[in-house]
């Protein structure tokens, strides 16, 4: 870039700097010289190093400086010689030195130990502990310790500078609590570069216009002038907005393209009875999945109603009804199925959808997307709710083949070119199918969802005639999947 | 879903072919399993709680050789019986049925007993139940002196070694001391009498469904013929399963003999390994799977199934416990077709699709608020009565679940407001001003008996604003210009809200129905409960 356009796009900060750096060259001297505040400066030096006019060395260095207790004991003296002074002259219990030598308990406590070790002191345990002081201890008295002289020192203090002795009374001080503390000093030194030599030669313009006011348009003031060039390529501070949860958009991009395919947009309760969400379903009652660490129960009220269809329910169970089935045999327990719980599976609208269906509405295309509910202990990989999308085609002239043609269109339509199909089981559809996409980055194909024809037994006690009702029922966490690719 | 693992080289021979991996793989697929892995060594398939009967490596072999070839119906020549096991009346009423049956001549190697092991396990936990609806018990003949009873006796009288012991145990010590009677103690605990097989020697060979004796129930390399039992409540379900095990023996080359059945009502033979029949129509099978095949395909496909066919009834193998309806065949013909030759086609009647109006009201509320620059929140329906309540000063019920793993997650949520607390609680860190809403369901009890649960769902908007300059103004500037939007008429009352600061609350009306309520600020209290020191405002209504 050229001098004069450098020149032009400085900003007003960096403006103020600049005379300066010809004489001063670290940050410190630069703003006590330039009158600006801190943060001004270290910007200002920033942006110019940014643009090669200055180089910047930063240089980071430990102090050390005197914490509570080291201001106090600096002015006071040490705990342990004011320990070995109350003693001088006798030997004196532990609370008549504390009053003595104006000690706290944990000071008394530290003094001990540090004297016992240095062998400065006797102590002897009656009913209170006594101490006396040793020859060894009125030499330590008479004498500077290394750590008083480093009390002395002029503080901050570089923590490189310490040798020997100094470096033997502060690692000895550090031990001790609230004496001493090391801070990070950073010192930014400033130097100016080829071109920002004769720039800060240069006699800067000041009649470039910084923002553009309501006021100069009013007066017409910028005629003539220049505005300052910006650095349009820098990164600005990010902002958020206000948008909505990214579940809610997975599932706004999921319901679209069902509407899109002609469906209806189902809701229902999230407590439901056994009998919607499993024995409708012709789900037995021993089935393992109704065992009772899957499913959450609930504890008032207990127990639901049952629609009149129930008794047609119970002889498909036990009997197959009228459906050309066995059935499951056994006995199928009516208070089982009136108990509430949180739905397993979003499936059980779909059975709704069967029993409220009149067979001249038909064909009738209904989907639903839902929270769902499985007893698991929360973890990264297992969740008690997530959702589930599932969809029924009810129509007497579909077949296996349509199922497969709506399960490819969705998929398509999400970005899968390539879905495959495979034997799969679910209690109550006849075929079942699983549906597996090809995930174009990890090379391997992945489980999308569960799909079939509802069974005869399913169908034909809610809606009244066995006609094919195509299913299926998807995560939608494997969809996000796919989406962020 | 049961996994079970295979020796490939055991499983190649059985299937009397051995096919490159990725092959093998994809044909395993496409049979109907979960493939877990293949490796040279091992097969390692989950299998469809359906297909119990594939639960043993000669199952598999057995289902798997047909669907690559076509074997149709494989006969298992059975053996009349000779032996007799007596069934007494007390065991009516604890567990009264069994199914039994004799295997001879089949060499016992450490893997063959490996295996059976596996088989009798996983049947156990799927097609079992956890032993409820089957248990099954495998004996070497040689220790057993006929005939068997199958018998209930007081607990204390039971006594025997049980297998994994070292000592002799009586019922009840066997319940709470044993690891197989801590585990399945259950299925017994509380009965008088317990179930027992004794032999004519009056030993106790085992008690169902929990132990066998280790005098008279272990397996050994020595072992050449053995009983076998299933017990437990529905005699075909028992035959059935006791069917899937003497095949799997059988292709061990193990040879079947039946066994007499004395129960107080009558006799019964068991294994019956017969066909058994199903009519099935060709022209519901096509309308089905959308296909038009002949009846000579009809015939090939559940040939490869391992069915027969002979105008249009089907011979079902007598393993085949799932088969219940016609469907079920035809889903077997659709695997024999194979699911990757189906071609997908779409419908010709057009439909019309159709949006959930209150959906649509959702989002079109998410849009105004998206608008203001608010960010929606997506939170758990289960909560718990500290959050929802305590923390709120409020009083009232929840709906609480009745076997919760932990107190957090133990009450459904009555309120939205407390779920966007506890947000603004976990993002302290983060800059302000943070403003947040959220729509949902919440749960609350039906006093009107209008709902079948006893329970009414309703469906929530909150909006809270956390912000040093939060104020009435602010929260109520938000409501009323989402009413603008939504073209309602709001109104809002004064009125005592626990959560709130006294005087500052108000009760909100749309369209002249309460609706809600409104207020600044969550009381001081509120806010230290959740750790908070920013002031939040916010308002909740029905949608």
């Amino acid at each position: 870039m050229k001098l004069e356009e450098l020149a032009q796009g400085l900003h007003p900060l960096e403006r103020k700097v600049l005379p300066f750096l010809r004489t001063h060259h670290d940050a410190v001297s630069l703003i006590s010289a330039s009158g600006l505040k801190e943060v001004e400066v270290i910007r200002a030096l920033q942006w110019l190093s940014n643009k090669d006019i200055v180089l910047l060395d930063i240089a980071r260095k430990k102090v050390v400086e005197l914490d509570r207790n080291g201001t106090l004991y600096k002015e006071n003296g040490l705990p342990e010689k004011r320990f070995l002074a109350a003693i001088q002259k006798k030997s004196l219990s532990l609370d008549a030195i504390g009053r003595s030598a104006g000690l706290g308990k944990d000071e008394l406590n530290v003094c001990i130990g540090l004297l016992k070790r240095k062998a400065a002191i006797d102590t002897k345990k009656g009913k209170v502990l006594t101490c006396s002081i040793t020859e060894n201890g009125k030499k330590i008295l008479a004498k500077e310790t290394l750590e008083e002289r480093f009390l002395k020192q002029e503080f901050p203090l570089p923590l490189d500078s310490l040798q020997d002795e100094l470096r033997f009374a502060f690692d000895e001080l550090s031990r001790r609590r609230q004496i001493l503390r090391i801070r990070e000093e950073k010192t930014t030194n400033v130097r100016l570069t080829e071109a920002g030599k004769r720039l800060a030669a240069m006699e800067l313009t000041s009649d470039v216009l910084e923002s553009l006011t309501p006021g100069m348009l009013k007066q017409g003031t910028w005629k003539g002038k220049t505005f300052r060039k910006y650095d349009v390529s820098i990164n600005v501070p990010s902002i958020s907005g206000g948008r909505r949860h990214f579940v809610n958009q997975t599932i706004r991009a999921i319901k679209d393209l069902w509407l899109e395919l002609g469906f209806k947009e189902m809701k229902g309760p999230h407590i439901m009875t056994e009998f919607w969400d499993l024995d409708a379903l012709f789900v037995p009652q021993d089935h393992p999945a109704r065992y009772e660490q899957d499913t959450f129960f609930i504890k008032k009220p207990k127990q639901g109603s049952l629609p009149p269809v129930w008794k047609k329910v119970r002889d498909v169970h036990e009997t197959g009804g009228d459906t050309g089935s066995r059935g499951w045999g056994g006995r199928w327990d009516r208070d089982q199925a009136r108990q509430n719980i949180l739905i397993t599976h979003d499936t059980y609208l779909s059975a709704k959808v069967l029993a409220e269906t009149r067979p001249e509405d038909l064909p009738v295309k209904t989907f639903q997307v839902m929270k769902v509910f499985r007893n698991e202990s929360l973890d990264w990989k297992h969740l008690f709710e997530f959702y589930q999308v599932g969809g029924i085609v009810i129509d007497p002239d579909v077949t296996f083949r349509h199922l497969l043609g709506y399960l490819r269109t969705f998929f398509r339509k999400m970005g899968f070119e390539k879905v495959r199909i495979r034997p799969a089981h679910f209690p109550y559809t006849e075929p079942s199918a699983e549906v597996e996409g090809f995930h174009p980055v990890k090379k391997q194909w992945i489980e999308l969802g569960g799909s079939g024809i509802f069974r005869p037994e399913l169908v034909k006690p809610l809606l009244g005639i066995d006609v094919p009702v195509l299913a299926w029922g998807l995560g939608i966490e494997r969809h996000r999947l796919f989406r962020h690719r | 879903m049961p996994t079970v693992t295979l020796n490939r080289k055991e499983f190649e021979k059985l299937v009397g072919k051995a096919l490159p991996t990725e092959e093998l793989k994809d044909r395993l697929a496409y049979l109907g399993t979960d493939l877990d892995e293949v490796t040279d060594k091992d097969i390692t398939v989950e299998i469809f709680p359906n297909r119990p009967d594939m639960l043993s490596e000669q199952g598999l072999a057995r289902a798997f050789s047909s669907f690559i070839g076509v074997k149709g119906l494989v006969q298992y020549p059975v053996k009349a019986a000779t032996e007799r096991l007596i069934i007494e009346e007390p065991v009516k009423n604890v567990r009264p049925y069994t199914a039994c049956a004799i295997v001879k001549g089949i060499s016992f190697t450490d893997e063959r007993i490996r295996e059976v092991i596996q088989i009798q396990e996983k049947m156990h936990v799927s097609y079992g139940r956890n032993r409820k609806k089957m248990a099954i018990g495998i004996y070497p003949l040689e220790k057993i002196k006929m005939p068997i009873r199958y018998t209930a006796l007081p607990p204390k009288e039971i006594r025997f070694r049980p297998l994994e012991a070292s000592r002799e145990m009586d019922g009840l010590q066997i319940l709470s001391q044993h690891p197989a009677g801590r585990e399945y103690g259950h299925l017994l605990e509380g009965k008088e009498l317990f179930p027992v097989f004794i032999d004519a020697n009056d030993e106790i060979l085992s008690m169902p469904p929990l132990i066998n004796s280790e005098k008279t129930g272990r397996i050994n390399e020595q072992t050449k013929d053995v009983f076998v039992e299933c017990s437990g409540f529905d005699f075909t379900v028992l035959h059935r399963g006791l069917n899937m095990i003497v095949t799997a023996l059988a292709d061990m080359g193990g040879e079947i003999h039946q066994m007499t059945l004395a129960y107080p009502e009558g006799k019964k033979k068991t294994p019956d390994l017969k066909p058994w029949e199903m009519d099935l129509s060709l022209a519901y099978v096509n309308r089905r799977l959308g296909l038009e095949l002949s009846e000579k395909d009809l015939k090939e496909h559940l040939g490869r199934m391992g069915h027969g066919y002979q105008k249009g009834r089907v011979q079902v193998p007598a393993y085949r416990a799932d088969i219940i309806h016609q469907v079920d065949l035809v889903e077997d013909i659709a695997i024999a077709y194979g699911y990757e030759n189906f071609v997908a086609e779409m419908p010709k009647t057009p439909t019309l699709g159709e949006e959930n109006a209150r959906e649509k009201q959702k989002d079109r509320i998410a849009e105004i608020l998206v608008g203001l620059g608010l960010l929606e929140t997506s939170t758990y329906h289960i909560t718990n009565k500290e959050d929802q309540l305590r923390k709120m000063e409020a009083k009232g019920e929840l709906i609480e679940l009745s076997n919760a793993l932990t107190i957090e997650h133990s009450s459904l949520r009555r309120e939205l407001l407390p779920m966007l607390l506890a947000v603004l609680s976990r993002n302290r860190h983060n800059e302000y001003p943070q403003r947040i809403f959220e729509m949902g369901s919440v749960f609350l009890e039906d006093k009107d008996g209008v709902t079948e649960t006893g329970i009414r769902e309703e469906e929530h908007l909150a909006v809270a604003l956390c912000d040093a300059k939060a104020d009435y103004t602010s929260i109520r500037q938000v409501l009323d210009y989402l009413m603008m939007l939504t073209d309602r008429e709001v109104m809002v009352k004064p009125c005592e809200h626990p959560s709130f600061i006294p005087g500052r609350a108000g009760r909100i009306f749309i369209d002249t129905v309460e609706a809600g309520f409104i207020g600044e600020q969550l009381s001081p209290a509120v806010l230290a409960n959740w750790e908070l020191d920013m002031p939040v405002v916010g308002f909740e209504i029905k949608i």
